[in-house]
């Protein structure tokens, strides 16, 4: 097996979909010879020309909309909005259209899309470029919302979003497109969509994470190990729909919740994985469920210090691992 | 009832390819043609009048009418190839949806929130249409929506080679909003298949158009996206239809899209829950409701000989009947079963 980058493991998921299914077509800005911003596209504008890797407008309501319009008319797009940040103008036709098309036709229509976009911070993105948007999607029946942490995953979960007959908002933590390496499988291969993964057997805590977070705390994990302290991990890949089960029998376990996103804090993903702990698993507490998130604050500063306040790091989430397993 | 049919789930979004009718449109729809442009003007009518007595009874909660815009309606669902092209509409298209294929009971399901609502099975309100049988796509409430989402439908009929025509509809309020100019761009760019049908009553709810735009002519817009801009008396069958059969096969002769401006007048309130005695004086009102297009469409038919005084009768005679057969289909249809409302939300 090769070892691959988080972003190496999406190009290849692309390249392999858009082979394997001829429905298959990506849309977004930069997308094309240009390969993308952080270069997901890369030399597929080659290899697959003009029609099938389209430049779009600078336009992310109608990168969406398009994409949906094609959807229903037996295609498979695959729409790139750039960043998260810029995401809100789409808003609309993501929440009000997409997502409830199915529901609101009666199941006439579907929408088979997929919308890819890098979120999150620790870029030196500024406000603007850096933003997580997690939880204001997730919040949304008829949307799967998928975050992969790492390139096998990453793959995996792609080729599955773009299968799916129902539109997946693939986020992409965008600093770990480098930093995330990984053996990769060459050839086909999905992840379920809608699965939690264990990625570390413990004993002492449960940590939930995703994303870059989750690649934060598998090496806060190992170093509270060597302490002493075993932690098991839970990556939840897909925020929406949950995977419940994944997350309760972990905490049925070890009765005690840790859980980190870099999202603001309050209303934040964390805080459903907290209500669900509290009413379907009230017997198994041992401890107050803990959150460790970003501040409520509008999204990461630019400055390098302030950015660090900001985000969530492996020594911060070690430390709130000791605390939590010494409760 | 609709039913969910996950087998059939891949296969989902593939309309089926219909035969469609070989034959070039005639310039002058044909005298059987024009009867039936003329039956579906006036089911249109009776229904949408019938509509407005039964909210006023209490009887449905919501109504928005196409009163006043069936002309042009009717003049470009006829310039289509029925079941085979797309409509991608708005809500005061009924006539244009009775011509595609839509009947009343199907609407009257709609505005009762009835079990078998083919639009959406009680869960949208009233005159949200959709009906896959006849290509109809489903449109929510936010204006100019479903704009971008015609693009995409016309993208992906050009990706695949294929040769039908999506049609859009739209209120020239909404043409304010972003989605209309980025759909329009992308169709310029990409020359699609698509025809934006814009129905300018010069209302949106009671904003008047000199509020809306500092142009006269909504097609005006088209230049600044590289499309073709036209703009005809929606009040005339003849003029919609003409002007909508062009748009229409240079859009499947692969010559890219037309924005048609229809000009029409809204007879009505904009919806049953406004009163637009607020901001429209009672001579004006006066003067739009002297605008009918039925009317004219009549006399022009009878002066062609196309309509007797028997003929009118006895179409309105059917209309009427039809009207209460749905009526009574429709109120005593059963409500959904609440599991309804649960879902599916995801397509399996
Ligand atoms: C995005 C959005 N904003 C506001 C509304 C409320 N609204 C519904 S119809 C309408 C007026 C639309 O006018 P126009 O496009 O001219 O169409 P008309 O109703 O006159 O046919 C408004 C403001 C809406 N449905 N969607």
């Amino acid at each position: 097996m090769a070892e691959k980058t988080l972003i190496e493991a999406i190009r290849e998921a692309l390249d392999e979909e858009m082979a394997r299914d001829e429905r298959v077509f990506i849309t977004g800005t930069d997308i094309g010879p240009r390969g993308g911003v952080f270069l997901a596209t890369q030399g597929l504008y080659a290899k697959y020309g003009p029609t099938r890797i389209i430049d779009s407008p600078l336009s992310e309501s109608s990168i969406v909309g398009v994409g949906i319009g094609a959807a229903m008319n037996g295609m498979r797009p695959v729409c790139e909005i750039q960043f998260a940040d810029f995401i809100h103008p789409a808003y609309n036709q993501i929440v009000n259209e997409a997502a409830r098309m199915f529901y609101r036709s009666g199941g006439q229509y579907c929408v088979p899309m997929v919308i890819r976009c890098p979120y999150g911070g620790g870029m030196g993105g500024g406000l603007y470029h850096s933003q997580s948007v997690e939880a204001t999607f997730a919040h949304v029946p008829g949307l799967k919302v998928v975050i992969p942490s790492n390139p096998h995953d990453a793959k995996g979960l792609l080729k599955s979003a773009i299968r799916d007959d129902n539109p997946v908002l693939f986020l992409e933590p965008k600093k770990g497109y480098r930093a995330i390496k990984g053996e990769v499988p060459a050839g086909d291969y999905t992840e379920p969509l809608g699965k939690a993964k264990v990625t570390r057997q413990g004993q002492d805590i449960t940590v939930y994470a995703y994303g870059m977070m989750h690649f934060y705390c598998q090496q806060a994990a190992e170093a509270v190990a060597r302490a002493g302290i075993s932690v098991e991990l839970v990556d939840l890949r897909t925020l929406n729909p949950l995977d419940k089960e994944t997350v309760l029998a972990s905490f049925k376990k070890t009765g005690k919740a840790l859980i980190v996103y870099e999202d603001n804090r309050f209303l934040g993903y964390g805080a459903e994985i907290a209500a669900l702990l509290c009413e379907e698993a009230f017997e198994h507490m041992d401890a107050p469920i803990m959150r460790l998130a970003g501040p409520d604050v509008p999204a990461v500063p630019y400055s390098r210090p302030l950015q660090d306040w900001f985000m969530p790091d492996v020594h911060r989430i070690a430390e709130a691992m000791r605390k939590l397993v010494a409760y | 009832m609709l039913e969910f049919d996950t087998a059939d789930v891949r296969n989902r979004n593939s309309h089926a390819l219909e035969a469609p009718s070989p034959a070039a449109l005639p310039a002058t729809p044909s005298p059987e043609c024009l009867r039936e442009m003329y039956e579906v003007m006036v089911r249109s009518r009776r229904l949408d009048e019938r509509c407005w007595l039964l909210h006023r009874q209490g009887r449905i909660g919501f109504h928005i009418s196409g009163i006043g815009h069936e002309a042009a309606q009717v003049g470009v669902a006829f310039a289509m190839r029925r079941g085979y092209d797309f409509l991608h509409p708005y809500y005061r298209d009924l006539a244009m949806v009775i011509a595609l294929g839509m009947s009343m009971r199907d609407v009257l399901l709609g505005s009762f929130g009835k079990q078998g609502d083919p639009s959406s099975g009680g869960r949208q309100m009233p005159n949200h249409y959709c009906y896959k049988p006849a290509n109809i796509l489903s449109i929510s409430s936010p204006v100019s929506t479903q704009l971008p989402q015609a693009a995409g439908v016309a993208l992906a009929e050009k990706l695949k080679g294929g040769d039908r025509v999506t049609v859009t509809c739209i209120g020239e309020g909404a043409t304010s909003e972003g989605d209309f100019h980025e759909a329009l761009d992308w169709a310029g760019v990409h020359k699609l298949p698509l025809v934006v049908v814009v129905e300018n009553n010069e209302y949106a709810i009671s904003v008047p158009m000199r509020l809306q735009m500092a142009i006269e002519r909504v097609a005006d817009r088209a230049a600044a996206y590289g499309i073709r801009g036209v703009s005809v008396d929606g009040l005339d069958v003849f003029a919609s239809y003409a002007a909508a059969k062009e748009a229409i096969e240079r859009a499947r002769a692969g010559e890219g899209t037309t924005l048609l401006e229809v000009r029409v007048v809204r007879i009505t309130p904009h919806s049953s829950d406004d009163n637009d005695s607020t901001y429209r004086s009672p001579e004006e009102k006066a003067h739009v409701r002297a605008q009918d297009p039925l009317p004219r469409f009549q006399k022009q038919l009878l002066e062609m000989g196309v309509l007797t005084p028997a003929t009118i009768a006895e179409i309105e005679q059917c209309a009427q009947a039809e009207v209460n057969d749905a009526l009574h289909y429709a109120e005593s249809a059963p409500y959904p079963p609440v599991t309804w409302a649960m879902g599916p939300v995801f397509a399996e």
